[in-house]
């Protein structure tokens, strides 16, 4: 599903030069739920990023279904991005700007689809994470639980094959983290997503398939 | 896709009601300033009643006149002799009139004071300006001629002399003498210098000497309306008049130069903004739209400034657009959308506050019979200036954003 080979990330600022990831060598199944771990800063969310091609590594290659993403230019990859990959990020990154229902739209606006056949899907996807009863909310007047349930459906609207979730339950409460935890795991049985999760929780990480952990950049084992 | 653009369009700009203000703002303050201008710029120079042939018609109104000593008068200052002896005998024009500049007089009825602008003109006048008539006719070449005591007078003369009541055939005085009135006009704008007044009569009532051999007339002095036969004889008839300006005379001894010609309105105008001598091809036009481009300028620095800090500002939205299969062309659009519809939106905004300022400085008075009106192509002008508003403002911003990698503009578009 997902190929990383010899990828490598440098940082370049001004002053300095860091190395976030070196040689990483991955590759995760289709239906697999894979956990990321390591200290802060040792290069997970890169890593992550370079995955969804969010960002470019410095060397090395990404594959997607078998396919080099070297050489995709940017509407290839916003279009893989939008069809094939959810992201589900720890500060939840919706649209103020937008209702709940309008948010968890987003990614169905970028393909062509009547209005009608989006509303009915985002509302599906709504439900599925419990939160039929607040669709014309604004994100504003949610909870941090309630937000990240949004995000979660805004990621699985579209029937992504890959799930990104960037440490998904960093900013709850043990309580909302199982129950994030609890759909996504229902949502790996249902449709044989394949999820890649980021997490500092050692009893998340272990409901998971396989746990790869970093270190300063390098995968260690 | 084009719908979808402009829904998220409505919403962000529903959104942020306090941008939006703003911009609005700031567009349509701009754009009702344009529009008032342009405004004044058609009533000015734009062929309007009665200068409707303005397009094949030349005046010879301006000029410079140089003494022995190096002394130098500029103005308006022929006298009705030098117009006659080296205007009226042009050869290619299809007419010639000789009209005054309006003099002010002061006339009274039944006790009553009024103030009033006269005009001595020929008959040559009434047919080279289609003047809308009310009631009744112009005078004509005869008339002039014979010395027969008409006048034309404008609807507000009539309705403050005449109390509104019909006034063909009755009399009215005007410079110590009385005039029958023949003809009622509509309401003629301070600022169609040409044909303005309130009262016309036939020139052969001035006072000054319409034969004295001079160059230089009296106060508000006199000058020369030139109509072509068709638009293409306008450059023949220049030659045709510097020609004769090369044989000129200088009765009065004093003079020994004279620096004039016959010119379009636009050269005209610029002829005496600017006492320019020689070659006046529309320097005129060039210099209203150098300041309005500068004018534009910085209302739109302003916009783009506004529309870049708002995208910095949205920077994290730009970057969930994109983690979702937004693409840069499509955000791109989607912000150009944006930008259009609130430059149409302020478009529209200042076309209506532009018609209600018309309104108020058309009734305001400060310029005697003003009729400043919104036509089609000042309309067509600001529309045209609305979009490229638009599109100035928003492409450059638009570009930028769209050079930010997701992963950066996620975290606020710091590079
Ligand atoms: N945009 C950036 N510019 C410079 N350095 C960065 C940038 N993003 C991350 N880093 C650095 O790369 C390393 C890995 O960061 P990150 O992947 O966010 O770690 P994690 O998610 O594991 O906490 C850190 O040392 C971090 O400081
Ligand atoms: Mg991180």
């Amino acid at each position: 599903m997902i190929k990383l080979n010899g990828i490598e990330k440098v940082y370049q600022t001004e002053k300095i030069e860091t190395l976030a990831l070196y040689d990483i060598n991955l590759e995760v199944e289709r239906g697999e739920f894979l956990s990321v771990m390591g200290p802060s800063g040792c290069g997970k969310s890169t890593l992550l990023n370079i995955m969804g091609l969010l960002d470019e590594p410095t060397k090395g290659k990404v594959f997607i279904d078998g396919e080099s993403t070297v050489s995709f230019k940017d509407r290839k990859r916003a279009n893989v991005r939008n069809r094939k990959i959810g992201f589900i990020f720890q500060s939840y990154h919706l649209i103020n700007d937008l209702s709940v229902v309008d948010n968890v739209e987003l990614p169905l606006i970028y393909r062509t689809m009547s209005s009608a056949k989006r509303r009915k899907r985002a509302l599906e996807a709504l439900e599925k994470v419990g939160l039929s009863a607040r669709t014309k909310h604004f994100p504003s007047q949610l909870s941090g639980g309630q937000r990240q349930r949004v995000a979660i459906a805004r990621a699985i609207v579209g029937g992504p094959e890959i799930l990104l979730a960037d440490e998904p339950t960093g900013n709850l409460d043990s309580v909302m983290g199982g129950e994030i935890l609890d759909i996504l795991n229902k949502l790996v049985k249902e449709s044989n997503t394949t999820i890649v999760m980021v997490t500092h929780d050692d009893s998340i990480a272990h409901q998971s398939d396989r746990i790869i952990r970093l270190f300063d950049g390098s995968q260690v084992n | 896709m084009l719908k979808n653009y402009f829904k998220t369009a409505i919403k962000v700009l529903w959104r942020h009601k306090l941008f939006t203000f703003i911009s609005l703002f700031g567009i349509s303050f701009t754009l009702l300033i344009l529009i008032v201008i342009a405004s004044f710029v058609d009533h000015t120079f734009g062929p309007v009643t009665p200068e409707k042939k303005l397009d094949r018609t030349l005046s010879v109104t301006m000029s410079i006149l140089r003494s022995k000593s190096g002394g130098m008068a500029a103005g308006p200052l022929f006298s009705p002799y030098f117009l006659k002896r080296y205007v009226k005998s042009l050869k290619t024009p299809e007419l010639v009139s000789l009209s005054s500049f309006h003099n002010p007089i002061i006339t009274y009825k039944n006790n009553r004071k009024f103030n009033f602008a006269l005009k001595f003109v020929d008959g040559e006048f009434w047919q080279i300006l289609d003047f809308e008539f009310i009631e009744g006719r112009g005078f004509s070449t005869e008339d002039v001629e014979m010395r027969n005591p008409v006048a034309v007078i404008s609807r507000e003369t009539r309705d403050k002399y005449f109390e509104g009541e019909s006034a063909l055939g009755k009399t009215i005085e005007a410079d110590g003498q009385n005039f029958r009135v023949i003809g009622i006009v509509e309401n003629v704008s301070l600022l169609r210098i040409m044909p303005y007044s309130d009262i016309w009569v036939p020139l052969t009532y001035t006072k000054d000497d319409l034969n004295k051999i001079c160059i230089m007339g009296g106060f508000p002095g006199w000058y020369a309306m030139i109509l072509a036969r068709d638009k293409s004889d306008l450059p023949i008839i220049q030659r045709e008049f510097n020609k004769h300006l090369q044989e000129v005379e200088f009765p009065e001894g004093r003079w020994v130069s004279v620096n004039t010609g016959a010119n379009t309105y636009a050269e005209a105008i610029t002829r005496s903004l600017f006492r320019q001598e020689g070659d006046t091809k529309s320097p005129l036009l060039i210099f209203i739209f150098v300041l309005m481009f500068l004018f534009m300028l910085l209302p739109t620095v302003n916009l783009v400034n506004i529309n870049i800090s708002r995208i910095l500002e949205r920077s994290s939205e730009i970057g969930v657009r994109k983690a979702f299969g937004a693409s840069s062309m499509t955000l791109i659009w989607q912000f150009i959308t944006e930008n259009v519809i609130i430059t149409l939106i302020g478009g529209a905004i200042s076309l209506f506050l532009a018609i209600l300022v018309l309104m108020v400085i058309n009734d305001s008075g400060m310029i005697p019979h003003l009729h400043l009106t919104l036509n089609y192509r000042v309309f067509m002008v600001s529309l045209v200036i609305c979009l490229c508003f638009g599109l100035l403002s928003g492409v450059y911003p638009a570009y930028k954003m769209s050079r930010l990698n997701p992963v950066d503009a996620l975290r606020g578009g710091q590079q």
